[in-house]
């Protein structure tokens, strides 16, 4: 069951990369796509990153009880959590239940509605036009919200200690830049870039091969987000074992 | 012309087409009729591409469709136009949107030029004026006419339409149907409508294909289906007292 769906799912992948009809109208679906995964997640992923990094802080300071650690290790801890872990994971497993579903009741519903027959009866690869400014908003779109994500992590870790009282703002800074490895960046990046892959793609392709009526088609946003989470959290293991 | 050798398909164990043979020519209106089940739409379906038959061959002036890669169907796909049951208009765009959308795709004309075929399309199905409207702003039978103004903006060879009348009232059928009609003879295209409505058996169907349990069980013209013996067809066709009483006085 899983390789006839693995199956599909890389027939389907086939189908997305070939050749566009006119580069001109798949741009203006890229630059749609990128507004509305992007831009659209903007406020959501600010909040939630900005909270994280505030409570992370307070939850690191409560568990240093050794007064023989500095407490600029808090902002340590948390850049390399934010950076390595929390923000990336955190802001796909987001992003899965927001756009992920997004992408596959629309695209089910323009399979139970017809209007992905009446594209292939047109001559265009629906595949390639539904699907592939959607892999490539998700692919350059979510590495830019992790960025932002990180960046709000660590400045609501700053808030969130000071607010508390659990760290200084002049040790907490000192914690971030002291000892900062450009490398955890390249790291979050490129989960950020496998996740943006995985949530686009498997969310359209629980779409595109939906059967039935409006009960399917939610039933496919579902399955396409949990699958979707699944693939991601595996995904972050073999990124994080293949490059740490 | 479109011809059909031997169609077979099947869904599962369900053997829906069994041995389907037709020819449907240029400048005519061919029906499809059958019961719900017999295989109508499945025909149409597998017609157009969209299902594969296991046996069969459709072939577009004597060129086998059915063994044709997604590359090679796509200068046969450009003479297509097709209307679907519900429409299938794409609900981000508007009506204009709708009906430029293949002519972005696939020609080089420019915005004013496709602007003005979208608006000739729409004075040919009567909506003109109706441009920046959105299909959910829309009536069935508005929505139809807009689906046939987008099927016929590249000008189609081949034109499919799938229940033309479903959920439409009698007098915006009959409208549908002569505009299909029209359409038939201004482009010279070869039309195949499936449908169970009788006034359009009536009215347009100069080719009729009725098929029953996936075979196809008669075929002829709307003047010679008031004479049939076949009694499947009569069954069919003279369901009502009405139709039965109508068909007496023929």
């Amino acid at each position: 069951m899983f390789f006839t769906y693995f199956g599909q799912y890389l027939l389907l992948l086939k189908a997305v990369f070939r050749r566009p009809e006119k580069w001109k109208i798949y741009r203006k679906e890229i630059i749609h796509e990128m507004n509305e995964i992007g831009v659209g997640s903007l406020g959501l992923i600010a909040i939630i990153s900005t909270f994280i990094g505030a409570v992370m802080t307070m939850q690191i300071a409560f568990q240093l009880v050794s007064d023989l650690i500095p407490t600029s290790v808090i902002g340590q801890i948390n850049r390399d959590s934010s950076i390595l872990e929390l923000s990336p994971t955190i802001t796909a497993l987001v992003l899965a239940g927001k756009v992920g579903s997004s992408i596959s009741s629309q695209i089910g519903s323009m399979r139970v509605t017809e209007q992905i027959d009446a594209l292939e009866i047109m001559g265009i690869n629906a595949p390639g036009y539904l699907i592939l400014p959607k892999i490539l908003a998700g692919i350059t779109m979510i590495p830019a919200l992790v960025i932002m994500s990180i960046f709000l992590a660590l400045t609501g870790g700053l808030f969130g200690g000071a607010i508390s009282g659990a760290v200084t703002p002049a040790d907490y800074i000192n914690g971030i830049t002291d000892g900062f490895i450009g490398y955890t960046v390249a790291v979050a990046l490129v989960k950020a870039f496998v996740f943006g892959f995985i949530i686009t793609s498997v969310s359209a392709f629980k779409g595109f091969y939906v059967r039935g009526g409006a009960l399917e088609v939610g039933q496919a946003g579902t399955r396409g987000v949990v699958i979707s989470c699944i693939a991601i959290l595996v995904a972050d293991y073999i990124i994080t074992a293949l490059m740490l | 012309m479109i011809e059909v050798q031997n169609i077979h398909k099947s869904f599962g164990s369900n053997d829906v087409l069994r041995g389907i043979d037709a020819k449907f020519e240029a400048g005519k209106i061919s029906l499809i009729i059958g019961g719900s089940g017999s295989g109508k739409s499945t025909l149409l379906k597998c017609m157009v591409g969209l299902h594969k038959p296991e046996q069969g061959k459709v072939l577009y002036q004597g060129e086998d469709f059915t063994r044709m890669d997604f590359e090679n169907r796509i200068p046969i796909r450009k003479e297509i136009g097709m209307l679907f049951q519900n429409s299938a208009l794409f609900d981000s765009m508007t009506v204009e949107q709708n009906i430029i959308f293949p002519l972005e795709m696939f020609t080089d004309m420019s915005r004013s030029e496709k602007i003005d075929r979208a608006n000739f399309c729409l004075e040919r199905v009567n909506l003109a004026g109706r441009n920046k409207l959105y299909p959910a702003e829309l009536s069935g039978g508005m929505k139809k006419r807009v689906g046939i103004a987008r099927a016929i903006s590249m000008s189609p060879k081949y034109l499919f339409v799938d229940e033309p009348n479903s959920g439409l009232d009698p007098e915006t059928s009959i409208v549908i149907d002569e505009l299909i009609a029209e359409l038939t003879q201004e482009y010279q295209c070869t039309t195949v409508v499936v449908t169970h409505d009788m006034n359009s058996v009536m009215g347009i169907g100069e080719y009729i294909v009725f098929l029953y349990k996936g075979q196809k069980w008669w075929e002829g013209s709307n003047k010679e289906i008031a004479h049939t013996d076949v009694e499947e067809l009569n069954s069919f066709v003279f369901a009502s007292p009405f139709m039965k009483a109508a068909k007496e006085r023929f």
